[in-house]
């Protein structure tokens, strides 16, 4: 059973098909990444994917089960969580409280109106081990507004990993990055490659063509191939539709 | 290391603690001050300086630390004072019965402006919260048996546990003031709990805190009921107080004014709540000694401080302070 | 009965096309501007005062009306200079502390210029008496001046907003402020324009009561509030919702107060009707507000706004 599969997937925004019946397998373990010249409708699939937006029709099934009606919150409950294109964390709060937050979300009730829980050791343990894991834990302490850019994208992925999620929607996790910050995110999804499932978008092609075990390629909200990096780039209709260039340089 | 390197402020937050223990300690004090100076009176503007101080309180605890902004909170202070006026009418006169009837009032209101509101951001918000604020004081205004618009005149004040202790306008000082520290204490700890977290969270990042998997609506509600709760206290003392209630209490001018005090203290900082409260009644009082109109001065120096000084006055006070190491 | 209801229909349309002429304005510069002002409410108090004093000086309606609506202009124009202006980038909460100061000040500043006892303005005498509609159905001349005004403006304003270049800048400002500006439009400009425009329209709808009202300082308030509702049900930055909603609102407060007592008397006693009736008429409006938000978050012709 793949681990997420999408079925006739359709949106429209007035005229503009953004996702046109578009279907999807993601097996479970793989790295799928999701390629596509701007405006193919990448990132609104992903919202569609994580519960942020719904679609027209068409369905979204997670581990067999249909989640197409369900909301963000229920969804990252069943295991799938999602990064965000522009950086979205809680500004005021402290690094190590951005990731303690998403760890509370899945440990018991945040009912709790009288512990502190800034000594939940339980959640800072939890939360310390994944800035350990992106390299965040000598920020910890710091406020999430004083963060680099950099950072700022490891925080991102660190509060999707705080989560414990079967899934992974990575919406150009290295955006804006580059040089150093670029490769130590490259070495950071290597490395979460295998662990969980995930879907990447993202615009750097040699990120993606190391990193992926298959590449869709979505082109006006419908995938025009899917396959492995080598039979992508040999792929003469993704050849015309998009790598044309870059392909031929 | 920079300004912005600096490990969070946890030092300020303690510093706010130790002021807020600072006004408690003046505010016990007061009452042997207005013996000295032989000013009574002084003790009677206490009351009602603390008593607005737990609905300021209250309210920043949606304001400030769940970014509501509620424009319709005047009419949690109107429950609180109906509910004296009514109980005591049919012989149920003790103030911890009437507490609970406020609360319970208040919490079955909130319930159902909360659930309607909430699911509104940013202007919407704050003009339905003013209209139920607003539906409210109606349905007293037209409540003839209790004076309608004119009010009435309460008989006695609350009984304390069967005691008439409450007759003394300093025994109902001292018992306010204990009430205040008490809910101080509890919206303290209310803020730094695994609620507080989730709920600050909700004022900075509403999408986020979707995307880690919390509903945010769930904790807006219950905040906006446990903030409508405190309120009604505010308003059964404020009835106590003054023996007298009507619609008054509740227009929708104390709404504005308690947003002002929790502005005026800056806002998300209990301490900053209740030293709002302080300031802004001060400021009534005093200007009221110089002219009737005290309205025309207090509105000039809102805006400026609207204008001039954003984090109202505790944000001034850190900024003529500098920095905190 | 029949009679009572064409009059209290008449009576709620003089109302709702009042409350239009308010809320038109608001909910622009709500929708447009994203600003939260609750000073409207006193500009409409400010120009029935205007209105008040100009009639009695000059001793003419039409006079004075046309010396009130520049005069009330131009205070408009003063406080969005003074004011308004500076908080258009502010946060809502901002918005609303300043101009809840702005209320404090020009209600306490009326009362000190002309006192707290309400003024009146004679109803001019073109326009005075009644003129008989159906049988022996009565109605004054005045009341049907407003609504044939109230209707008109209306009209003038869908023009307005529809069929000319401003018009197609309001509506595109209210979807997408930033293609505005791109457009090469001074936002500021623009601002201030809509804002003295629905201070205009405020006035307006202040000085053609003033006759039929008594001018007190109490009178900006209730009707700012109303306003909100108004605009909340009808979707910030509507035009066409402020006066489906104005109506809609002004025909059930007024067919509410009068005929509530009337429906409940036929399943309770009549003693305890008119108590229900009383208290329950003046809770109509906002009930009907929370069931319309209920179904429609955003208003009935809101925008989306997520």
């Amino acid at each position: 059973m793949s681990m997420l599969s999408v079925r006739n997937l359709k949106k429209a925004y007035g005229a503009l098909k953004v996702t046109d019946d578009l279907s999807l397998d993601v097996e479970p373990g793989e790295l799928h990444a999701i390629i596509g010249p701007n405006g193919a409708g990448k990132t609104t699939l992903i919202t569609q994917l994580s519960g942020q937006s719904r679609p027209d029709s068409g369905q979204i099934l997670f581990e067999g089960r249909d989640i197409t009606r369900l909301g963000m919150a229920e969804r990252v409950h069943l295991g799938l969580a999602r990064s965000f294109q522009i950086t979205s964390i809680l500004p005021g709060f402290t690094v190590l409280e951005n990731v303690a937050l998403a760890v509370q979300a899945k440990d018991g009730s945040s009912f709790r109106f009288f512990a502190p829980v800034a000594r939940e050791e339980v959640l800072n343990k939890a939360a310390m081990h994944k800035l350990r894991d992106v390299g965040l834990a000598d920020r910890a302490h710091l406020k999430a507004s004083a963060l680099s850019h950099g950072d700022h994208r490891r925080l991102e992925l660190a509060i999707a990993m705080a989560t414990e999620p079967k899934l992974l929607l990575l919406d150009e996790p290295l955006a804006g990055t580059g040089g150093q910050d670029a490769e130590a995110l490259v070495a950071l999804l290597l490395d979460l490659k295998g662990k969980i499932t995930t879907v990447l978008i993202e615009h750097d092609m040699d990120a993606v063509f190391s990193l992926a075990d298959r590449i869709s390629v979505l082109v006006y909200g419908e995938i025009i191939a899917t396959g492995t990096p080598a039979e992508i780039r040999a792929n003469p209709a993704v050849r015309t539709a998009y790598l044309g260039e870059e392909a031929t340089a | 290391m920079s300004v912005a390197e600096q490990p969070m402020p946890r030092a300020r937050m303690l510093g706010r603690t130790k002021a807020a223990w600072v006004i408690f300690a003046l505010a016990a004090l007061l009452p042997a001050f207005a013996a000295l100076t032989n000013d009574p009176f002084l003790t009677v503007i206490g009351t009602r300086i603390l008593a607005f101080a737990i609905a300021a309180m209250a309210l920043d605890l949606i304001l400030g630390y769940g970014a509501m902004v509620s424009f319709g909170h005047a009419a949690y202070i109107g429950f609180g004072a109906y509910s004296v006026a009514i109980l005591s009418r049919y012989g149920i006169t003790d103030i911890s019965l009437h507490i609970l009837a406020a609360m319970a009032v208040s919490a079955v209101f909130a319930t159902i402006t909360g659930a309607i509101s909430i699911r509104t951001r940013g202007i919407y918000f704050i003009m339905i919260t003013l209209a139920f604020g607003q539906m409210a004081y109606f349905f007293f205004v037209s409540l003839s048996a209790f004076g309608g618009d004119d009010g009435t005149t309460l008989a006695d004040r609350s009984t304390f546990f069967g005691t008439r202790f409450l007759e003394s306008d300093l025994s109902l000082y001292y018992v306010t003031l204990a009430i205040l520290i008490g809910l101080f204490l509890l919206a303290s700890r209310l803020v730094m709990s695994r609620f507080g977290r989730v709920l600050t969270g909700t004022r900075e990042n509403m999408t986020r805190m979707e995307a880690v998997g919390f509903r945010p609506f769930r904790y807006q509600l219950t905040a906006f009921v446990i903030s409508g709760c405190m309120t009604s206290i505010a308003g059964v003392i404020l009835a106590n107080q003054a023996e007298f209630i009507s619609p008054a209490f509740m227009s929708w001018h104390i709404s504005g004014e308690l947003i002002v005090m929790v502005v005026l203290g800056g806002i998300g900082n209990l301490t900053g709540a209740i030293g709002g409260a302080v300031i802004a009644l001060l400021l009534e009082e005093i200007i009221g000694i110089f002219t009737h109109h005290w309205k025309l001065y207090f509105g000039i120096i809102l805006i400026l401080v609207v204008l001039y000084s954003p984090g109202g006055v505790s944000g001034l006070v850190e900024r003529i302070r500098g920095p905190r190491k | 009965m029949t009679n009572l209801f064409i009059l209290q229909l008449l009576n709620g349309l003089q109302f709702g096309v009042l409350l239009f002429l308010i809320a038109a304005g608001l909910t622009l510069v709500f929708g447009i501007m994203d600003f939260v002002n609750l000073a409207h409410g006193v500009l409409y108090m400010v120009g029935a005062y205007l209105m008040a004093t100009f009639v009695a000086m000059t001793g003419s309606f039409t006079l004075g009306m046309l010396l009130a609506i520049p005069a009330a202009l131009v205070f408009g124009l003063l406080v969005e200079y003074l004011v308004i202006r500076k908080l258009y980038h502010r946060s809502h909460l901002d918005q609303v502390l300043a101009t809840f100061g702005l209320v404090m000040i020009v209600s306490e500043g009326v009362k000190i210029i002309w006192g707290s006892a309400p003024l009146s303005v004679p109803v001019p005498e073109l326009l005075s008496g009644s003129i008989a509609l159906v049988g022996p159905l009565q109605y004054p001349v005045y009341r049907l001046a407003i609504i044939a005004t109230g209707l008109l403006a209306a009209l003038m304003l869908y023009l307005l907003v529809n069929h000319t270049r401003i018009g197609m800048l309001l509506r595109a400002g209210a979807t997408n402020q930033r293609m505005v500006a791109a457009l090469g439009v001074n936002i500021t400009r623009l601002f201030t324009m809509i804002f003295a425009f629905g201070v205009m329209l405020a006035c307006f709808a202040g000085a053609m009561v003033a006759p039929i009202l008594s001018v007190d300082t109490g009178m900006g308030e209730s009707v700012l509030i109303l306003t909100f509702v108004v605009i909340v049900i009808g979707g910030i930055g509507s035009i066409r919702g402020a006066f489906l909603g104005a109506l809609l609102v002004a025909m059930v407060d007024t067919l509410g107060r009068t005929f509530g007592p009337i429906l409940l008397r036929m399943v309770m006693d009549s003693s305890d009707a008119s108590q229900v009736g009383r208290t329950l008429a003046p809770m109509l409006v906002y009930i009907l507000m929370a069931a319309i938000l209920f179904a429609k978050p955003d208003g009935l012709f809101g925008r989306k706004t997520t």
